[in-house]
């Protein structure tokens, strides 16, 4: 008895990547594409992984053979994605400098961490794992899928080289000022990533003249690798930056270095949309319950979404966790739409805003063919506070499921829905 | 003209204590009844003169009238520090809790509170028109609470009542406030407790009964502020607002009550769906936290559900926006009222637990938490469901006057 428990753990443990060959179709349901309008009475069908069709359900072909899901009265719309998070127990940089480019947080991710749980329980399928803001710059990010991986290499998303998809986390305003040899003012901040920066011009120039000669090649530095590939667009910076002053610094320095970057939370993009949108740059917000908690956050305000929606900017939101709670991702764009933003724009912002700014916008962010089959069943609509997650599918895999006893636990909260997933496993295997 | 200018002041201070006001809602909460559909409530002179069916309640001539599709009482925040925790969070204006001693129960709200705070009239703007509001949790015994309207520019315009409950702190809140003095354990604030207010009842006894062969006349006690406060306590005259998360010190703080058969209210209570039972045979009430507040250390087990766990246990309890120490720094009860309505709650419980319930628990129900005649004028509109993330809050009266028109 004590065996055969283990051998379904076992399965349940390791269904990553475990994608039918079979194809599913859901029908009936109301689908939000992204791609294209709203159809009320939809069909998704999907296979290994991939999304084979989405659209209205009298148009769209039912492969023979597939196995078919009726969702009628439910909402099926891409996974969400999140462009910035701190899920996992992620770390980044030390208090001992503050530019920290060669600290990456894969080296600092529990995969099994409940956080992750309950992200998937909000709907959330793709996600950019963070170090804080407390540096001018704090480490490399990773892209993640979230699977139910017991290691960070089953949820890590990677390039097309191999390499691991990641941004670089850069920080301004206050929290990064502190006692030497952090920055004291605003200035300094600014002085202290432009001399960095400019070394990395320089020794990607001397990388660059040795033309694959080993002789020539400076000696390895690992901050100033992590920087050139900023240089290079390999890797977009996400910047923490609140007040107006603020941001129009990181505009200038992106200006004078070239970098590709994306501005977050932007507390103050109400009063500096049109200069955001000119630089053509997208902003990643995010809208709190209340203004303040520390001085830069003072004038956040609901109305973002909407005045950088009308300024024609890109926008996305993040959940920022633990500062607002991944179950509760939804809720953030809905409030962004009684602030005046469109239903539109606040579901793109949800997904392909997001997507787009993660460079994944060809793999993730809407239903279309081709594309991962990532993607949530919703009890009914995404802006309405009774509406429930039902369902998250990553890569063709259900991995939250709100009739399930472990999942409804990290979605509602509850006696153990802070503990890893895999404890949750052990501790069943052990009442055995 | 002198003459002339002071009639036109007196006019201008005379106007908004006369404008009288009428409001119909699609559908009107009374919370004293079911909801009147096409209803009307009447204020004059900053109280409710009449509530009904549109059709029965006419609006007197002069009436300033407003129109909603919903009408509910304003909300009442039943555990918040606002006014004492300002929103900038630096250290000039944060005042929730001074951490010189471990137990000061001798501080007043009143004393600390800043009418003007920017998330005063935040709040304000979404409906919520009455705040239990005062000393925070985070340390053994912070100091008092207090009861204010969201409305008036000092602290005696908005106050509703100025002494109300003594907040304290169980579990890991204590504990690490003490920063290597004492509470340094969960036992040891229990012990702190128990002896302070074994001191009072000394106190108390001594008081009540002059020493034998005593000829003179009874001089007065010496005044004794943290004494005076814990006797009230003994005395029952204040409750002991206790924020109690994990389970054991839920039952703890129980065991505390009981012993010294003074009245608690529970505060926070993350745990509550471990304790129900106990909960429930204590007879004390609960004052849940913020249904959104983050799952971490003591409230490591925090669920959405709680409130409506509550609810089917029978247990009185009133909801809260609690205490923030970051981003955000004030939670917002309209918004933790809605996602406990969508987590089992349900639309009604959840409405009654931020008006009437609120109301009853902190013994303020012949004031505010319904619309019924002779109670305060304080009305929150809505464009649609109040709960739902894209409705607004487009009206505000509090005290019989239009506190704000912007929606929000």
């Amino acid at each position: 008895m004590r065996i055969s428990f283990s051998c379904i753990a076992a399965v349940a443990v390791c269904a990553v990547g475990a994608a039918q060959e079979r194809p599913v179709a859901f029908t009936g349901a109301r689908l939000i594409p992204i791609a294209g309008p709203e159809v009320p009475d939809g069909a998704l069908v999907i296979r290994n992984g991939k999304i084979v069709a989405a659209g209205p359900r009298q148009s769209t072909p039912i492969p023979q053979g597939a196995q078919t899901v009726n969702a009628a009265g439910k909402v099926i719309m891409p996974g969400l994605v999140d462009s910035h998070s701190h899920i996992g127990g992620v770390e980044g940089g030390d208090s001992s400098a503050p530019v920290q480019p060669d600290v990456r947080v894969l080296d600092a991710i529990n995969a099994r961490d409940a956080t992750i749980q309950k992200a998937q329980a909000g709907g959330i399928t793709t996600v950019n794992i963070m170090p804080g803001s407390g540096h001018l710059l704090s480490g490399q990010t990773i892209y993640c899928k979230l699977r139910d991986g017991n290691t960070i290499d089953d949820i890590v998303l990677r390039n097309a080289d191999g390499t691991v998809a990641g941004g670089m986390k850069m920080a301004n305003g206050t929290n990064s000022r502190r006692a030497s040899p952090f920055p004291g003012t605003r200035a300094k901040s600014a002085a202290l990533m432009r001399e960095q920066l400019a070394k990395a011009v320089e020794y990607r120039d001397k990388v660059r003249k040795a033309n694959g000669d080993p002789d020539k090649m400076p000696d390895r530095d690992l901050r100033l690798e992590g920087l050139v590939e900023v240089l290079d667009g390999k890797r977009i910076v996400h910047h923490h930056t609140h007040r107006h002053d603020d941001i129009l610094t990181v505009l200038r320095l992106q200006k004078e270095f070239g970098f590709r970057v994306v501005l977050h939370h932007v507390s103050d993009a109400w009063a500096v949309a049109d200069e955001i949108a000119k630089a053509g740059v997208g902003s990643s917000i995010i809208l709190i319950d209340s203004p303040g908690g520390k001085i830069e956050a003072k004038d956040n305000r609901l109305v973002n979404g909407a005045a950088l929606e009308k300024a024609g900017a890109l926008v996305g939101f993040h959940t920022d966790d633990g500062i607002t709670d991944s179950r509760l991702f939804l809720r953030m764009a809905a409030l962004a739409v009684r602030a005046g933003m469109s239903r539109e724009k606040a579901l793109y912002g949800l997904t392909m805003a997001n997507a787009k700014m993660l460079d994944l916008d060809r793999q993730v962010g809407s239903l279309e063919a081709g594309k991962d089959a990532d993607f949530i069943l919703l009890s009914g609509d995404p802006f309405s506070v009774y509406t429930k997650v039902l369902e998250t599918w990553v890569d063709g895999v259900k991995v939250f499921d709100r009739t399930e006893a472990k999942d409804r636990l990290y979605a509602e909260g509850g006696y153990g829905a802070s503990q890893d997933r895999a404890s949750l496993y052990l501790d069943e295997e052990w009442m055995q | 003209m002198r003459a002339a200018a002071t009639v036109w002041a007196a006019f201008a201070l005379a106007l908004p204590a006369a404008a009288q006001i009428a409001v119909t809602g699609e559908t009107v909460y009374t919370m004293a009844g079911p909801p009147i559909g096409n209803g009307m409530v009447l204020i004059r002179d900053g109280r409710i003169e009449r509530v009904g069916p549109a059709a029965d309640v006419k609006a007197p001539e002069g009436y300033r009238s407003f129109r909603a599709k919903v009408v509910t009482p304003g909300l009442i925040d039943a555990r918040t520090v606002v006014g004492l925790s300002g929103y900038l969070n630096q250290d000039h204006d944060q005042d929730q809790v001074d951490r010189s001693k471990p137990i000061q129960p001798e501080l007043r709200a009143i004393d600390a509170y800043d009418a003007r705070e920017t998330l005063i009239g935040y709040l304000r703007g979404y409906g919520i028109t009455t705040l239990h509001t005062g000393h925070g949790p985070g340390i053994l015994v912070s100091g008092q609470t207090m009861i204010v309207k969201t409305a008036g520019d000092t602290v005696e315009e908005a106050l509703l009542k100025p002494d109300v409950m003594i907040a304290a702190t169980l579990g890991e809140g204590a504990r690490e406030s003490a920063r290597g003095a004492s509470p340094g354990t969960r036992s040891k604030a229990i012990a702190m407790l128990r002896a302070e207010l074994i001191k009072a009842q000394e106190a108390q006894r001594k008081r009540q009964r002059p020493a034998e062969g005593d000829k003179k006349e009874k001089e007065p006690p010496a005044r004794d502020l943290p004494l005076e406060a814990w006797i009230q306590v003994l005395e029952r005259q204040k409750p002991l607002l206790v924020t109690v998360n994990r389970a054991n010190d839920i039952l703890s703080a129980i065991r505390l009550g009981k012993e010294f058969n003074i009245r608690l209210v529970l505060d926070g209570v993350a745990e509550a769906h471990q304790a129900l039972d106990a909960i429930k045979e204590s007879g004390y009430p609960a004052i849940v936290h913020p249904a959104m507040q983050r799952a971490y250390g003591d409230a490591e087990n925090i669920g959405f559900e709680t409130p409506a766990k509550l609810k089917a246990a029978g247990i009185p309890f009133a909801m809260q926006s609690g205490f923030e120490g970051y981003v955000p720094k004030s939670r917002v009860l309209l918004f933790e009222a809605a996602v406990a309505a969508a987590h089992g709650l349900g639309f009604d419980n959840a409405l009654s637990a931020v008006t009437i319930d609120a109301a009853r628990l902190l013994g303020i129900a012949d004031r505010v938490g319904s619309l019924e005649a002779g109670k305060d004028g304080d009305v929150a509109l809505f464009d649609g469901d109040p709960f739902e993330y894209t409705s607004h809050c487009v009206g505000v009266v509090i005290n019989g006057k239009v506190a704000s028109e912007q929606a929000q």
